[in-house]
């Protein structure tokens, strides 16, 4: 075998697993069908807030192909099944028990009240219509404020208030900073807003679906999730099956975006009737439950004031902010503003910070991670203060960022909130960012359309953002009262040919493991890129993993395959220094080669392989195995950013906003895969723009959700994008031997501030300073005409 | 997502498709591109007893020359529409509003006479139709009967065919030489017209001869916009022009209001549309 020339790594290669997920022909869950599977369907509440005051199932019971109608009578009879939560913020924090089904009340339009087992899907959708359940009204509050205040309804009685945590962070306390209401009482310039995030649904393109199979040994659970790992340990926890009775695998999936960063009542419900009746069985939702009931993102209200110089250094921020956790709680919903909390200050060296957030019920769809969770959030709000703080003080966006930034001389920098930033380069990325966007030229552009009374004007918006994701760092979560860790785990093993098997506790859900793990192990035992197969996603042979969200997977799970990967050649080495009769100590390793230093004479590791297979000529006492395991925790987070520009044209006579040019340059790091970074900032800056442009789910006062399908909730497509102009800087991140940084929800984050600024900054002369997300045509126009009156 | 269970049917003449339709009283629905109907069936918004897919039809299918009229059959997809020479040549309101209907794949099986028999007040056909005075004949057990466009569209998803009649073709006076064009405002490329304005103009010299403006989405059906067409009549066809006949536009209309538009702002789109339809179709 002669070397590898040139590294896998930095290789634009086109992924392995697309042709198989792009032509369907693999295995979703739903693909899956086990000998007398029964299908499951769902009977939902079209109340927001209701009592139960009897479910008649009898007429249902009677339908063809009907096996059984049951209810949470017949599967919690003693109501003990709560679905978890695990991330408990506050020790006081109130977690209302949510059923599997809903057993007395009902507290959002869509919960589950009744499961129909048919023989077959069509069947058992029948039957749901002759199930009669008798409702009797209660109050529905679906705002947060109206939720806080003296007297409202409450969302669960029996806990006194809507109210489930407060979480405050002070930098003053805290020893990180000064005293934030000092810098303010004191600043010569402060502004205070108020953005509303709205609420936003996850729109992964493949509904949820589990397939549960109680015959064997274990109970087996297909599921269409991001957390097969997690999924298994909370399958445990909730229904008491004994851990290791339970397989949890996650086939092929069809993207999350963290929408599948959830224990789905579903999945127990499923579970329990697979029990139940001893057979297998399928539940697959409709895309119209997908959008009602998998958890929403976003929805929070934010109370921002910033205080400044007037000479444009920042004094001080404090934060206020609502989060609407919707009528429960989920897996770790109530810690989603939290991952906002560390990054409001954003690359700005702040000296006095507040944040406090209150996490609220209301009788609405639970909310949790949505890509970026948290940070998007945080960004926005920052990113919004600082054109409107330079707008007060007359400066240009840019100028006022870079008066306040941590330059690329001062990392690592610990920062108000409490991290330590360990690189970065904010000014590389802006000044290229300025250079690809001819800054300078639309702002003259602006200024001939703004003097002739174009009805087309021109903005200029602008992003600076980091952020801190591969998540994370144990030791952090654990002092946020996460329930668990944030380590990663691979194993390789070197078959008898030479072939490798890899196995990653990270599940891909659309990222391109397949693809970037053979690249990174193809160069670190020197195997061609073909001879490597990366399995991941079925606790029977990945027993151990964290799994995939917060933009983790290549900065901790790739870190693990590096650590299994030297312990494959540390283990291969005296079989190659035996095999080649020279001592360890005169051995290296290149390009999947044992070399006797100074000769000629070498042996390749796919040969050491099957020597250590055939076990026939091993050293002494030496353990006939390569295989190894690694598992890594990093010490911190890593801290992507970038430069976002974005230009838009905004129609001043309908309102409408056109995206003329978006720029960004992003850092994160070394890069594996050039193809999957961009693929991932493409993706994850339409999720942004949308929005800031498109997207927003609507209840009306009843608490039925409005934008329930793709006719109404408007899920931008390619045809609504502009061409992308992306660049990258690279500053290698220092908390991971790859120095690889998350790129997962960087254009997420980035992207819906600068398109906002962009927006406002167009209409700004006209008297616009604020408007609310979507930027729909008919709220641009109504700000028009309100900044004109 | 899984509709309830109906019988189906694909008959392969007109007179069948009519006597399955009249069979099938109120519990029949037409299935023709199914773009409309399918969602609703699987959304369980409708649960007929029995679909008649008219699919099979040939004689419904396809664009001819008839005489002062171009003849555009029920079953002819927006597709063969967008590309038919007659259809350019004589009816270029309806190609420009065509081009604008959903993405390709939904071009290829959407048909301009399910849209037209769908009466979706979003739906971009209805306004060209109702601005060019097209006739919808179509067969019952009587026999076939011509309706014109301005008493064929009733009310919301509702038109003057009874239930065991069936649209066939729409006959489109010839509008040879006209200018015209579609504009269509929608939030992203795939949804439907908040506000659509149908515009066409034939001029005579520089001035504007005749005019014919029908409005998407402005009422519960198309409606035309008259004072505009009657402001514009004899004008000289300049920017000037148009802008102060097209304030005109939403007269007489009260639109309704939903989460994407107000009745206001409606207005205010139908009349700043109507300008640059009309200023786009005279280019």
């Amino acid at each position: 075998m002669t070397a590898t020339a040139e590294p896998e790594v930095g290789k634009a290669r086109l992924r392995k697993e697309d042709a198989r997920l792009i032509t369907g022909r693999t295995r979703w869950t739903d693909n899956i069908t086990l000998p007398g599977m029964l299908h499951l369907a769902v009977l939902r509440s079209p109340m927001a807030h209701a009592r139960i005051v009897s479910i008649d199932t009898s007429a249902a019971r009677d339908m063809p192909g009907v096996v059984a109608v049951l209810t949470a009578t017949d599967l919690d009879p003693d109501g003990e099944i709560g679905m978890p939560c695990a991330w408990p913020i506050t020790p006081d924090m109130r977690h209302p028990r949510r059923p599997v089904l809903a057993a007395t009340e009902v507290n959002f339009a869509g919960e589950g009240v009744a499961v129909v087992a048919a023989r077959s899907a069509a069947e058992a959708e029948d039957a749901l219509e002759h199930i009669e359940v008798e409702y009797e009204d209660l109050p529905v509050v679906l705002d947060m404020e109206a939720a806080l205040a003296e007297g409202a309804p409450l969302v669960h009685e029996d806990l006194g208030t809507n109210r489930s945590a407060l979480w405050v962070f002070d930098s003053g306390e805290a020893g990180t900073g000064g005293d934030v209401e000092q810098a303010i009482s004191d600043a010569e310039v402060k502004l205070t807003r108020r953005f509303r995030q709205q609420r936003l649904i996850p729109a992964f393109m493949e509904p949820r679906s589990t397939v549960v199979d109680p015959t064997g040994p274990q109970l087996t659970v297909w599921s269409s999730t991001q957390i097969p790992h997690i999924l298994r340990v909370m399958t445990a926890m909730t229904l008491g099956v004994p851990e290791h009775k339970l397989r949890v695998v996650a086939p092929d999936v069809g993207g999350g975006f963290g929408g599948k960063i959830a224990v789905l009542p579903e999945e127990m419900m499923a579970a329990l009737v697979a029990r139940k009746l001893g057979k297998p069985v399928k539940w697959t939702e409709s895309r119209s439950d997908a959008m009602l009931t998998a958890h929403h993102g976003r929805d929070q209200i934010q109370d921002i004031t910033i205080s400044a110089t007037r000479d444009g250094m920042v004094t001080g921020l404090k934060v206020d902010l609502l989060a609407d956790m919707g009528a429960y709680l989920g897996l770790v919903g109530p810690g989603v503003p939290l991952l906002g909390a560390f990054m409001f200050n954003a690359i700005y060296k702040i000296p006095a910070y507040r944040f406090a957030c209150t996490n609220v019920f209301t009788n609405k769809t639970l909310t949790d991670a949505y890509r970026g969770a948290g940070r998007p959030e945080a960004t926005f709000a920052i990113e919004r203060m600082m054109d409107e703080l330079a707008a007060e003080l007359g400066m240009d966006p840019l100028e006022l960022r870079e008066k306040n930034w941590i330059r690329h001389d001062e990392f690592p920098f610990t920062t108000v909130a409490g991290l330590t930033y360990d690189s970065g380069n904010y000014e590389a990325a802006t000044e290229r960012a300025k250079q690809l966007f001819d800054y300078d030229g639309l702002r003259r552009e602006q200024q001939a359309r703004r003097a002739s009374n174009d009805p087309v004007q021109l903005g200029i918006g602008i992003s600076t953002y980091t952020e801190m994701c591969g998540l994370a760092p144990s030791r952090v979560l654990g002092s946020l009262a996460y329930g668990a860790g944030g380590w990663e785990s691979a194993s390789i093993r070197m078959l008898p040919t030479g072939k490798v098997e890899v196995v990653t506790g990270s599940s891909a859900h659309g990222q391109g493991h397949e693809t970037a793990w053979s690249q990174i192990v193809a160069d670190q035992l020197g195997v061609p890129f073909e001879d490597i197969e990366v399995l991941h996603g079925d606790t029977q042979f990945s027993p151990k993993g964290m799994d995939t969200y917060g933009s983790r997977s290549l900065a901790v799970g790739g870190t693990a395959l590096v650590l299994a990967a030297r312990r494959v050649l540390d283990k291969a080495k005296p079989v190659a220094a035996h095999m080649l009769e020279c001592s360890v100590d005169d051995m290296e390793f290149t390009g999947g080669k044992f070399t006797v230093q100074g000769t000629d004479q070498s042996v390749g590791i796919q040969d050491v392989a099957l020597a250590v297979f055939a076990a026939h000529d091993l050293p002494d006492g030496y353990e006939a195995s390569l295989d190894s395991d690694a598992t890594f925790d990093p010490e911190n987070f890593s801290y992507p950013h970038g430069t976002h520009l974005c230009a838009t044209e905004v129609d001043t006579e309908t309102g409408r906003v056109s995206i003329r040019s978006y720029v960004c340059v992003d850092d994160v790091g070394k890069v594996v895969n050039p193809l999957i970074v961009e693929g991932q900032i493409h993706g994850g800056l339409a999720q942004g723009i949308a929005q800031a442009l498109y997207e927003e789910a609507v209840h009306d006062e009843s608490g039925t959700l409005t934008t329930g399908t793709f006719a109404d909730y408007y899920l931008p497509s390619a045809a609504d994008m502009p061409t992308f102009v992306t660049d990258r800087t690279e500053t290698p991140s220092t908390t991971n031997p790859l120095g690889v940084k998350g790129v997962g929800e960087a254009g997420t984050i980035a992207s819906t501030p600068a398109v906002v600024n962009s927006v406002i900054d167009a209409v700004r002369h006209m008297g616009v300073d604020d408007i609310e997300m979507p930027c729909s045509p008919m709220r641009v126009w109504q700000a028009i005409q309100g900044g004109a009156r | 997502m899984i509709p309830t269970q109906f019988d189906y049917v694909a008959p392969a003449t007109v007179d069948d498709a009519v006597r399955e339709l009249a069979d099938a009283g109120d519990d029949g629905k037409v299935i023709a591109g199914g773009q409309s109907l399918l969602p609703v069936l699987r959304m369980r918004l409708a649960a007929p007893a029995k679909v008649i897919d008219i699919g099979r039809i040939p004689e419904l299918r396809g664009i001819r020359d008839d005489g002062d009229a171009i003849v555009i059959g029920a079953m002819t997809t927006h597709y063969e529409v967008q590309r038919d020479p007659l259809v350019r040549e004589h009816a270029l309101l309806i190609a420009t509003a065509t081009d604008t209907v959903a993405d390709p794949q939904v071009r290829h099986r959407g048909t301009f006479g399910g849209s037209i028999a769908h009466a979706d007040p979003a739906g971009d056909l209805l306004a060209p139709a109702l601005a060019m005075d097209a006739v919808m004949v179509v067969a019952g057990m009587d026999g076939r009967r011509s309706v014109p466009a301005s008493e064929f569209f009733v009310d919301y998803f509702t038109t003057s065919m009874n239930p065991a009649e069936l649209l066939v073709e729409v006959r489109v006076p010839k509008y040879t030489g006209w200018h015209a064009h579609y504009e269509k405002f929608h939030r992203v490329a795939q949804s439907w017209s908040m506000v659509g304005v149908a515009a066409m103009v034939r001029t005579d010299g520089g001035t504007i001869a005749e005019a014919r403006i029908g409005l998407t989405n402005m009422a519960a059906v198309p409606v035309r916009a008259r004072a505009v067409e009657q402001a514009l009549v004899g004008q000289a066809a300049t920017a000037e022009n148009i802008k102060a006949a097209a304030e005109h536009a939403a007269n007489g209309t009260s639109p309704a209001s939903d989460g994407n538009a107000d009745g206001e702002y409606r207005s205010h789109l139908a009349r700043v549309l109507t300008g640059r339809a009309l200023s786009a179709a005279i280019g």
